[in-house]
């Protein structure tokens, strides 16, 4: 049998291929010689022909049959074998495969060989795609190299024990003798590859960070030294003097130092000196500046240091390389929460950003001014958004719209300035907002009174231009339904009204009902609303002859709406009028409150709350004098105890609530208190359309063996605030946390003042009456802000 | 740490791949697709980071190959860039100018050399001189073996084909 072709052979050899078919041809031929040759167990081209397979496999060919032979070169003698036979191993063989265990035995010897690059081979298969069987098999032989002098095993053994500690992390105090002297090293191998491991290690296990705390002094001095040496020609870049290990050591110490102050004031000095010191021109030295800032933002600085840190992120939003400013765009974004007001002093550069001609870019500056939009600001930043919802990518559409939503109902200054920004939106982007935007826009114009004429009219003025933009279309010609007399009747107060006739209206809507641009829900929106102007219009014979047009139409759902408004023109005439005139001011959800919340525009708005439509809430006596009395405190306001659960009064508002979005926002649960086995528990949802309005869930639960009976939870927050409280699920707390007692508590936060309450505990343990009184204090700031 | 590291031409062709998780091959192939879709149809002057999933995606040209790696959160996308420089000039100092055909011919020498430079997706030596040094000492270490048994063959052998694949 002639000995198989080389591998540059064949790799020159398939390159001539012309066509894909070609290719394959050669493949499949060579891969037949390679099988029968591995059939024979040829030991002395073993080798060639796993290489061969190798390169075929990155092609994109299948070469599973290859799996043993990988197995049977590592365990050969010859370094040559090994080597292709564990890169073999490295690419055919992961954990999924049944035959990857087989490997352990092997990796196990090599581990022990007298030749280092035989180990590090192994330590190299072992650390990048090792089983969790197999760490657990070798990981004793990995310690042990973790202990040896050799710099070049034991960086490899180093991030070999990181990978077994991430497949196996109770492994992990068996590593911690090893880490005691790991960063005396001099080595800058060693001492990258530890302080991964450590970094790995406090990761992972607050014991082993409160553990490695002590060794801050250690790093500090390590990242000084690095810092003030001079040129060393081994580790340097651009004259940075190994900036690998700088950043993994600002890395290190960023975890080290969260949360805690001594740690954090152990590095001040360091990050002041490296955040002023770096020199900024290349990459590399942003690259650090970049971690370094990470680093101060993350721990317990100083507040001159986090002023410089986001200094350093303006100056970097100003850099002439993209890539710099896509990461500062970024960090701000992570910092934007806590340090809101010297992310302000920049929202002139990040909205320049929006202008830029990278997407990602473009993309992280939408999101950052979204979040930089407030009550002060608003005019101006819609100006901006608005210009850049004009000329953005489609991709980004849909997400700008909605942003602009949410933060004009946040902070419009006034309701004429909410719709026509409403407007100016559905006009310019109309086909890409979501869906769920035309019920809330349709309710925001129900609530603004006063402004029904002059949103018609501009509605009325937009559709005569476009159809083509469904939302649109849709909210439009439910407000023609809603409001056409006051179009017809030129009642328009904002603007100059117009001269319209009815028969123009209804040529319009009957206009959609025809158009292949009109959706079928579109169509649906349409006909009732043309059905509706049958009470606001004198042309009933017209709207007659059009539905009843419809009564037999191919769309089952236009039909059923002909076929029953039909019916209401012929049999139940003396009820129309009733059933289609003009709609009561629709109530958000539920839980979002009282509807006078919803409204605060910053425009007190009177009628809105005088109107008999709107649905009472319950507001039991309150006990309120009693709590007062017993709290004492000047600054607490009475609780508004339920003593029914609020239902939401109108098919509107359940629609809107399951068109709503009431999504956790992550705000993680607190204990509130804990004492004599009583736990109180609250959990944080935010309510969406209203953000001002935190909704917590207490949860009570009793560790004691005897029953909590008759458990009353009561409630006080400062005057700034108001409360609600629902009524709890049961009054009895069962013993032994069998169980819990929960109940709904709405805080409603307009000033966004940090989120304090006093709460009294009453209850009957064991016959005899407890009572306690608490502060709570320790609200997450996600809660309140 | 980064997930995985491709190379690829400027036609799609995968010159190199290193994976740092475990997926089936499907997925592997998928994702290949899609990270030489995305980066391909980035313009010239766009900066070098994408999103895909939950990772970062860091990639960067050299002449027609792109060097394209997967990063997770927590990780500096700027230091990421360096980590792709370095690996090129390891490969420029071993293969003298190194260009596309070197890598293809000399896939396998690519992929020691990566070994040392990152294992289980993070750097385990931050000296050049370092990585070259031991790369060297292994090329030796193969040549010294094949010319110890090109010297004494044992019958089995035929002498000029042992001495490379």
């Amino acid at each position: 049998m002639p000995a198989p072709i080389r591998l540059r052979e064949l790799i020159r050899t398939i390159r001539t291929a012309r066509t894909q078919a070609e290719e394959r041809e050669m493949i499949q031929k060579e891969c037949a010689a390679i099988r029968s040759s591995f059939r024979e167990e040829d030991n002395t081209y073993r080798c060639r022909n796993v290489a061969k397979l190798l390169y075929m496999h990155m092609l994109g060919y299948p070469a599973h049959f290859g799996q043993l032979e990988c197995l049977k070169l590592i365990a050969s003698q010859k370094f040559t074998d090994k080597r292709i036979g564990y890169l073999g191993a490295m690419l055919l063989l992961d954990e999924r495969q049944d035959v990857h265990l087989l490997m352990t035995n092997c990796i196990k010897n090599d581990l022990n060989h007298s030749t280092q690059y035989v180990q590090g081979l192994s330590l190299c298969t072992l650390g990048c795609m090792g089983s969790s069987e197999m760490c657990r098999d070798l990981a004793g032989e990995v310690e042990k190299l973790l202990k040896t002098s050799n710099s070049y095993l034991r960086k490899k053994a180093a991030l070999c024990a990181v990978h077994v500690i991430r497949k196996v992390p109770e492994l992990m105090e068996m590593f911690l003798p090893a880490t005691k002297n790991l960063l005396s090293e001099k080595n800058h191998g060693v001492l990258h590859t530890s302080v991964v491991l450590l970094t790995e290690m406090c990761e992972r296990s607050p014991d082993m960070l409160s553990h490695f705390r002590k060794l801050v002094p250690q790093l500090v001095r390590i990242l000084k030294n690095l810092i003030m040496s001079g040129y060393s020609p081994e580790h340097d870049v651009s004259g940075i003097s190994d900036p690998f290990l700088q950043v993994r050591i600002l890395r290190l110490l960023r975890i080290l130092g969260k949360g805690d102050d001594d740690s954090s004031e152990a590095m001040n000095d360091i990050l002041a000196q490296v955040a002023t010191n770096t020199e900024t021109s290349k990459n590399v030295g942003n690259a650090i500046l970049y971690e370094t800032v990470l680093t101060i933002m993350d721990i317990k600085s100083e507040s001159g240091l986090r002023v410089l840190a986001i200094n350093i992120l303006g100056r970097f939003l100003l850099n002439n390389d993209k890539n710099i400013r896509y990461v500062a765009l970024t960090s701000l974004l992570k910092t934007v929460q806590t340090d809101h007001n010297a992310v302000q002093r920049h929202r002139s550069t990040i909205v320049d950003c929006l202008k830029d001609l990278d997407v990602s870019i473009k993309r992280r500056a939408m999101e950052l001014s979204f979040a930089l939009v407030n009550g002060n600001n608003i005019r101006g930043m819609m100006k901006e958004l608005l210009y850049f919802l004009d000329s953005c990518d489609p991709d980004f559409k849909a997400d700008c719209a909605s942003g602009i939503f949410l933060a004009a109902e946040k902070y419009a200054p006034s309701k004429r300035w909410h719709i026509d920004t409403v407007m100016r939106v559905l006009t310019t982007a109309g086909s890409y907002v979501r869906d769920d935007s035309v019920p809330n826009l349709i309710q925001l114009i129900t609530n603004s009174v006063e402004m029904h004429a002059y949103t018609v009219q501009r509605l009325y003025k937009a559709l005569l231009d476009d159809i083509s933009q469904q939302p649109l279309v849709q909210v439009a010609s439910w407000c023609i339904g809603e409001y056409g007399d006051l179009l017809v009747s030129g009642q328009c107060e904002e603007e100059e009204p117009i001269q319209v006739s009815e028969d123009e209206v209804l040529d319009v809507l009957e206009g959609l009902l025809v158009s292949n641009l009109s959706t079928p829900v579109t169509r649906a929106y349409s006909l009732t609303a043309i059905m509706k102007l049958s009470t606001r219009f004198s042309s009933v014979n017209r709207i007659k002859k059009v539905v009843s047009i419809y009564g037999s139409s191919i769309d089952v759902e236009l039909q059923q709406r002909a076929v029953e408004y039909n019916a209401l023109f012929k049999k139940y005439d003396h009820m129309r009028p009733a059933l289609l005139e003009r709609m009561p001011i629709m109530e958000k959800t539920a839980t979002n409150g009282p509807t006078d919340i919803a409204q605060t525009n910053g425009e007190t708005d009177s009628t809105i709350l005088d109107t008999k439509h709107l649905p009472s809430i319950t507001q039991p006596a309150s006990q309120a004098n009693d709590l007062l009395d017993l709290l004492g405190g000047n600054d607490v306001v009475p609780v508004i105890q339920t003593t029914v659960p609020t239902k939401p009064a109108s098919a509107g508002g359940e629609l809107l609530d399951l068109l709503g979005d009431l999504s956790l926002t992550g705000i993680p649960p607190m204990t509130a208190y804990n004492k004599n086995g009583l736990k109180i528990e609250f959990t944080f949802e935010r309510s969406n359309p209203s953000p001002n309005i935190a909704v917590i869930t207490i949860h009570a639960t009793n560790s004691t063996e005897a029953d909590m009976t008759e458990f009353v939870f009561q409630a006080a927050v400062p005057k700034t605030f108001q409360l609600q409280l629902l009524s709890p699920s049961s009054n009895v707390v069962p013993a032994l946390n069998q169980g819990s007692v929960t109940q709904v508590i709405r805080v409603l936060n307009p000033q966004k003042q940090q989120l304090r309450m006093r709460i009294k505990l009453t209850y009957t343990h064991k016959g005899s009456p407890v009572q306690d009184l608490a502060e709570v204090n320790n609200f997450p700031p996600q809660s309140w802000q | 740490m980064m997930h995985f590291l491709l190379l690829f031409s400027r036609q799609g062709k995968l010159r190199l791949q290193k994976w740092f998780l475990p997926l089936p091959e499907r997925e592997r192939k998928k994702i290949v697709k899609d990270m030489t879709t995305m980066v391909l149809a980035r313009k010239p002057r766009t900066c070098n980071f994408l999103h895909w999933k939950d990772l970062k995606i860091v990639y960067k040209r050299y002449a027609s190959l792109y060097f394209c790696c997967a990063l997770e959160n927590q990780d500096n996308e700027l230091m990421a860039l360096e980590t792709l420089h370095r690996y090129v000039e390891l490969l420029d100092k071993y293969f003298g100018n190194v260009c596309e055909l070197d890598i293809i011919f000399n896939f396998e020498k690519a992929y020691f050399i990566l070994d040392e430079l990152l294992m289980g997706g993070e750097i385990q030596e931050t000296s050049k001189l370092s990585i070259v040094k031991s790369i060297e000492a292994s090329d030796m270490l193969q040549e010294t073996e094949q010319k110890r048994r090109s010297e004494h063959p044992s019958s089995s052998e035929i002498i000029q084909n042992t001495t490379c694949f």
